[in-house]
């Protein structure tokens, strides 16, 4: 099945052995020769920033570029609940099997196993070195560090830092970032967009980058590239993602000679706020670490659902036997903590059937009334207080709640104006993270030589379903711990290359080709704005390649999106001129590069003839509704490969699973 | 809801500006400040006219890209919010707001309400970080960190670096968002052997940055959006001071 374009590179040996060997036969750049070699880093997230600041330690010249203001700004700042570790510091059985297993299970077996295997060896190493820069995680009242649960495990293997672990973790590697900038090893560009690669004799040596406020294009050189440029949720308009967030970077990637692995597979995450009205810009998500102590709900009657959604009952008076918790009814071994991809589609499946809340109908309670009375009662007994009245347990239940999740709640209330401690939260099902990107071999590099992609830009660790905390882990293993070996195996055969000089006619090309694309869209001076045009392309997306998709649906949205870019081309508005500080050229050039996705993510889809982990095609699910894989035919990572304008050939790694017993996954 | 905005204009850093008054008729109480502001921009591209450049990201209040000063305030009239997470409820039918960039030298104004705020990043390129390289740590537990200690710690590390307390301050000083990293660092362990050098090297650079000098009235604090504690730049001053007695000639 595997084509031979695609050669992995897998390590040989047993699956707890590989890593280990291979850091010790993976050849060296000596130090002289480092100083000589430089790495352009794409994006300073949690894997651009721990991957510059960590080359830059061993001795390469690094160059960084992020388009935000500041590198501490990249999106990992907003992940929330935290980071997994196979650490075994509760002592209830984890190991770093357990999480390469719980992985590859979640993921629906549709990651490499060598990639996850690796994953979790060093996931112990990441908190090592986070707490050793100074990452204030939460503790207990011994001075040890503390642990929560995450979906799809049985284990409390979750490190965090309240609410806010990705912005902990950020400044972390932020800060050794900026310690090597400090030091003259890492050169920073912030406000810079990469707007291509350039390749020479097929080998990835530079960028083309334009500076944001003077709108100059500029050329940089590097032995290698590395993108570190995120995800592409924002393809979906609404996301979980930062306004900013694109996919330009590993598009212009893909678009030289980058294979794109398995685009259809988006994470749809199942607690974020539900859209308030059409001027909304993005959605809020709530942390999973809420479904650790909050319970998820509908009415049991119709009647009730419609009644809320008047505005004729609230969720308070509904009595404990009318309410159905369909997660614990419906997954009893794993309740309210069932994977992302389940609870989400539960979720829908209740809405669909007529017993969503909130006016549109499209939500769910996430309730912490027996959280609140839980903790309240623990406390009351700490504190020697016997036969407390309710008030007193409310009381002192919501003062546990807060510790734990107060920023989480503020944040609600300062969105929806309800106060969660009162009254359910509401909660609906957005697009959060793609576990699809840039197809890479076991190195993190792409098809292309001397181009890698790591953290969220590549697919390579959770198959067709990310788990909770899981983000943070690889984008900060691929930056600290495993990128800066691997590309020694290719750095390695470049000492001799001297630096190339940027009047190479490959850099003149690529720089007139971006300064052709930019006038062109400037000179459209059509009628509608780019959000008018990002907004229907996200509204065909969520439709037909959302949470559930069919053949027919998709087969639509390929021409409607098609169509759209047509429209687009003829008819955006981008006010302003080139050589300023404009945004609406920044956004146009990023729609214009999801104008392009799309189409690819529908064709995947479309390609893909089973259901698994996020993606859900409705035409392959069992009786009771679960996804139904087809691992006969589909048990391969699909590598997309540009041929010619908008069109694609589909290469195929085959997964090969010799440590795991592929199984129905099952969370009942 | 309608809403009448003064809103600051300026072409480039070196342009003078000027401020422009805009009318928007259907503003929903649900709308995000910013989500406000895309329906001015929607408004002016469509008249064609160029929108308004402003900075923002996440949206959900904890990149510390979003910068307004409204009404004369950082982030607006409500306590302990980014603009990207002030909402419209906060507002009247019929109210007249001011929007303006961050004010300070250190800030240069880029244009219209984006402003330069690359001088933080060199204060922490200058010492906000542990000595640590990938692949030297110990143990995370082999260090056990007291709970008290720890959440004090964080409680100053939860800094997003938007930079309203220079905005606030009327010497546009940059005390509270320098203390609460040498603070962070200061308490935690792993902080403590680069401690004074920190402290030294993090004000000198923040003194060469162009900042105004501190004269605690407090108003940073009053408006930090998370809340970043005075306190902070009291211990800042004494790990500064007892720097400055035992520093070495180097």
């Amino acid at each position: 099945m595997s084509n031979s374009k695609l050669d992995a590179r897998i390590p040989e040996g047993s699956i707890d052995q590989k890593w280990t060997k291979y850091k010790s036969t993976v050849p060296l750049v000596n130090p002289a020769n480092k100083r000589h070699i430089e790495i352009i880093v794409v994006g300073t997230g949690l894997a651009g920033a721990s991957a510059a600041s960590t080359l830059a330690e061993m001795g390469y010249k690094v160059k960084a570029f992020c388009f935000q203001d500041s590198p501490r700004r990249a999106h990992s700042i907003a992940a929330q609940g935290g980071i997994n570790a196979a650490k075994n510091y509760q002592n209830d059985g984890d190991s770093v099997y357990r999480l390469f297993y719980d992985t590859i299970k979640g993921g629906d077996y549709r990651a490499r196993e060598a990639n996850v295997h690796r994953l979790a060896e060093v996931s112990g190493n990441i908190i090592d070195q986070c707490v050793a820069q100074g990452v204030p995680f939460a503790r207990e009242y011994g001075g040890l560090l503390s642990n929560r649960s995450f979906g799809g495990t049985q284990v409390q293997r979750t490190f965090y830092a309240a609410g806010q672990t990705g912005q902990q973790l950020l400044l972390g590697a932020y800060s050794s970032l900026q310690r090597q900038v400090g030091m003259g090893n890492v050169q920073m560009f912030a406000r810079h967009e990469m707007m291509d690669v350039v390749l020479i004799d097929g080998k990835a040596r530079g960028i083309i980058a334009r500076d944001l406020i003077s709108g100059k294009l500029e050329r940089h050189f590097g032995h290698a590239v590395v993108l570190a440029s995120g995800g592409y949720g924002n393809v979906f308009f609404l996301s979980t993602n930062a306004m900013g967030s694109n996919v330009t970077a590993a598009w212009k990637a893909h678009k030289k000679g980058a294979f794109f692995g398995n685009p259809c597979f988006t994470q749809i995450h199942p607690t974020c706020i539900p859209v308030s009205g059409d001027h909304q810009s993005k959605l809020t998500l709530m942390s999973e670490s809420l479904r650790n102590d909050g319970r998820i709900w509908v009415p049991a009657r119709k009647e009730d659902a419609e009644a809320v959604r008047a505005g004729k009952l609230k969720p308070n008076d509904i009595a404990e036997e009318h309410r159905d918790y369909y997660l614990e009814r419906r997954y009893p071994a794993f309740g309210n903590l069932v994977p992302r991809d389940v609870a989400s589609r539960a979720a829908k499946e209740r809405c669909d059937a007529g017993f969503g809340v909130n006016a549109t109908g499209q939500a769910v309670y996430l309730d912490y009334a027996s959280a609140i009375e839980r903790y309240g009662k623990i406390e009351a007994n700490k504190q020697n207080i016997h036969n407390p009245d309710k008030a007193t347990i409310i009381s002192l239940g919501k003062a546990v709640v807060k510790e734990k999740y107060g920023n989480l709640f503020d944040m609600y209330e300062q969105i929806t104006g309800v106060n969660p401690y009162n009254e359910p939260m509401q909660i609906y099902p957005a697009v959060h993270y793609t576990m699809g990107g840039l197809w890479v071999d076991y190195n993190l590099m792409t098809t292309v030589p001397g181009m890698y992609a790591i953290g969220e830009a590549n697919f390579s660790d959770h198959g067709a379903n990310r788990l909770g905390a899981s983000a943070l882990m690889q984008g900060l293993a691929d930056g600290y711990f495993v990128l800066p070996y691997t590309i020694g195996a290719y750095l390695s055969g470049e000492i001799r290359t001297k630096s190339i000089p940027t009047d190479h006619e490959a850099f003149v090309d690529a720089e007139a080709k971006v300064r052709q694309t930019i006038d062109t869209l400037i000179n459209i001076k059509g009628t509608k704005s780019v959000d008018h045009f990002h907004k229907r392309l996200g509204k065909i997306m969520w439709d037909k390649c959302g949470m559930a998709r069919n053949a027919e649906g998709l087969k639509t949205a390929i021409t409607e999106i098609q169509q759209l870019r047509e429209e687009f081309w003829k008819n955006v508005r981008v006010p302003g001129e080139a050589n300023e500080l404009n945004t609406e050229l920044e956004k146009a050039a990023r729609v214009a590069d999801f104008l392009e996705l799309g189409e690819l993510m529908c064709m995947d889809a479309l390609n893909r003839n089973e259901s698994c982990g996020g993606h859900f095609r409705e035409e392959f699910q069992t009786e009771e509704g679960e996804a139904q894989r087809d691992d006969a035919n589909y048990s391969y990572v699909a590598a997309w490969e540009l041929t010619g304008n908008n069109q694609w050939t589909l290469n195929k790694e085959e997964l090969k699973y010799e440590n795991i017993k592929i199984a129905a996954r099952s969370y009942k | 809801m309608k809403i009448t905005l003064k809103v600051w204009r300026q072409k480039n850093t070196n342009a003078k500006g000027q401020f422009e008054t805009y009318k928007l008729d259907h503003v929903s109480e649900d709308m995000s400040f910013l989500e406000m502001f895309d329906v001015l921009n929607e408004q002016l591209i469509n008249e064609g006219k160029e929108p308004v450049v402003f900075d923002h990201d996440c949206r959900e209040g904890i990149c510390g890209m979003c910068s307004m000063y409204i009404n004369g305030r950082p982030h607006g009239p409500k306590h302990g919010v980014t603009t990207c997470q002030l909402h419209m409820r906060s507002f009247k039918d019929g109210d007249i707001i001011v929007v303006e960039p961050w004010r300070a030298a250190a800030f240069p104004v880029l244009k219209d309400l984006a402003v330069d705020r690359s001088s933080f990043d060199r204060i922490m390129a200058a010492g906000g970080f542990v000595s640590v390289n990938a692949g030297n740590a110990q143990d995370a537990n082999n260090l056990p960190i007291g709970k008290e200690v720890a959440d004090e710690a964080f409680m100053s590390a939860a800094c997003i670096g938007c930079g309203a307390c220079v905005a606030a301050c009327k010497n546009a000083s940059a005390m509270l968002f320098v203390s609460a990293k040498v603070s962070q660092l200061a308490l935690l362990p792993q902080g403590q052997p680069e401690a004074k050098r920190r402290a030294l090297a993090m004000v000198n650079q923040m003194d060469a940055e162009g900042f105004g000098a501190c004269t605690n009235t407090g108003a940073c604090s009053a408006e930090c959006p998370k809340e970043i504690s005075l306190s902070n730049i009291a211990r800042l001053n004494r790990e500064f001071l007892s720097a400055g007695f035992t520093a070495q000639a180097e």
